[in-house]
């Protein structure tokens, strides 16, 4: 039994009960995940697996055996921050700082979700490509909170980098 | 949490030769079931991961579709069919909860998530006889303003919070279950049961029974459709009151239509009175909230949630204004 992480075979718990989010964290020391509410409220915990976003607290670390999961460690390539973290300290996409990781790795989840044509409750027409607007942003990114309320900010590094790549 | 074994399932038998043993559950996506395991409403044994079958969505020869059970609600909203023929359904699956849980969350789990009721949650401060049958019940005299105005009880005033399962009433779904006595296929609004002296049982599925898939018969004027939410916030909330609704026009008449409501019920609610109200009828305001009314006639408001009714009538008034005129969406 093991888990991919950033590119690295991990093994995976022995009791069912630790939620990936507890296994980045507590036996990977990837503490780069961030556990706010562990009741999938908040979004701080949002993980990649095999590109698409999911709250590593309400997901069993035993039931990603064999898959692919890419936390904010393994964003950045050859020593230079993924262009969205670059983004993010260029439009002040935070304040604290603790929701940023998860802020990061769902918007990358957003835009590939986006990209594939996956509609949004705020879409006119369901089969149209999707416009990557500030209201889409905000519905596409209503599972992510943030306390300090950086949401401009987070919108503005979004916008900047991954929404431009996204057909209109 | 309770310590628990885990086991995955490779096909069905398999997993109904796990799931019938006492203390057994089944396991999606997560996104409910582990909550309520930490939270120490649910204690299982043993979980049955289920997430490997049933996960393909196929075209029926009449038109209709076979959705398995393992979908991802993901999957299942942008699958091409459903947004152009079932745009009801792919409506409703996306005002539900976050775009990370729609990931996880499979349709099966969807059906079979339990109520949001804080009462319910509350292991500590609250009496609930959903949780705890017979101690009683907190949200009768509580803060209610989720809470059901029909088909409520004495002893439980709780609402299905799912919004893929309101799009389901309306469209006639069928369920396909599997179970240690065998395969059987239910009505989807049969599913559900309203809570009597019993609202510790959600459903009417035995124990060890599977929901394998729901299947969706077709409906010729699916794409004329819609769902609309209204929540305490804008995005990412339970609904408050939602409406799924499906029209077909005879030059200014209504020939027939769909209607369901969620957030007012135990259930996802159909709404046949409303229904019958409009068909062969003009496709008027007024009709449309005399519709509601008659719908909710039995309503029975607590101190919190006395607007249900009035919103629910002006939700299918908007939406069927909009139906009507071809102005969707």
């Amino acid at each position: 039994m093991s888990l991919i992480v950033n590119g690295t075979a991990v093994p995976a718990p022995a009791d069912a009960r630790v939620s990936l989010l507890d296994h980045l964290r507590e036996t990977l020391h990837l503490t780069g995940t961030k556990k706010g509410c562990n009741q999938g409220a908040c979004g701080a915990c949002t993980v990649l697996v095999e590109g698409e976003r999911i709250l590593s607290c309400l997901a069993l670390a035993v039931q990603y055996d064999g898959r692919q999961v890419t936390t904010v460690e393994g964003l950045a390539q050859d020593g230079a921050l993924h262009p969205l973290q670059a983004a993010f300290v260029e439009h002040d996409g935070f304040q604290c700082g603790y929701c940023t990781p998860g802020q990061i790795c769902s918007a990358i989840g957003m835009a590939a979700e986006a990209q594939r044509g996956v509609p949004s409750y705020l879409s006119d027409d369901l089969s149209a490509d999707t416009t990557l607007t500030r209201a889409e942003i905000q519905e596409r990114m209503s599972g992510n909170l943030c306390r300090c309320g950086a949401y401009n900010g987070i919108i503005d590094a979004i916008q900047a980098t991954i929404a431009p790549k996204v057909p209109a | 949490m309770t310590p628990f074994d885990y086991a995955r399932a490779g096909e069905v038998a398999e997993a109904l030769r796990h799931g019938t043993a006492p203390g057994a559950a089944y396991l999606g996506g997560g996104t409910n079931l582990v909550d309520l395991m930490r939270e120490g409403i649910a204690r299982p044994d043993r979980l049955i991961d289920v997430t490997g079958l049933s996960t393909t969505i196929e075209e029926r020869a009449d038109g209709g579709l076979l959705i398995g059970a393992g979908v991802r609600n993901t999957a299942l909203a942008e699958h091409p069919a459903v947004r152009q023929r079932y745009p009801m359904l792919a409506r409703a699956i996306l005002a539900g909860a976050s775009a990370q849980i729609r990931n996880m969350a499979t349709v099966g789990g969807n059906l079979l998530q339990r109520t949001r009721c804080f009462y319910f949650y509350d292991v500590d401060g609250a009496r609930c006889n959903k949780r705890e049958p017979g101690s009683g019940c907190d949200a009768q005299d509580g803060f209610n303003r989720i809470h059901a105005v029909l088909g409520a009880s004495d002893a439980c005033v709780a609402t299905h919070p799912s919004d893929m399962c309101v799009a389901l009433a309306a469209l006639d779904a069928t369920v396909h279950v599997a179970g240690p006595q065998g395969s059987r296929s239910l009505p989807f609004t049969d599913l559900h049961r309203l809570p009597g002296d019993r609202p510790d049982q959600d459903t009417v599925l035995a124990a060890g029974e599977l929901i394998t898939a729901v299947e969706l018969a077709p409906l010729s004027f699916g794409a004329n459709a819609t769902y609309r939410k209204m929540r305490d916030r804008a995005s990412y909330a339970f609904a408050l009151i939602s409406v799924a609704a499906a029209v077909e026009m005879d030059g200014d008449r209504i020939a027939d239509l769909r209607i369901a409501f969620g957030g007012v019920a135990h259930k996802p609610w159909r709404a046949t009175k409303a229904e019958a109200a409009l068909r062969g009828g003009p496709a008027t305001q007024q009709a449309f909230l005399d519709a509601a009314a008659a719908e909710f006639a039995d309503a029975r408001p607590l101190r919190d949630n006395a607007f249900k009714p009035a919103l629910a009538g002006r939700a299918l008034a908007a939406v069927l204004g909009a139906l009507t005129t071809g102005d969707v969406a």
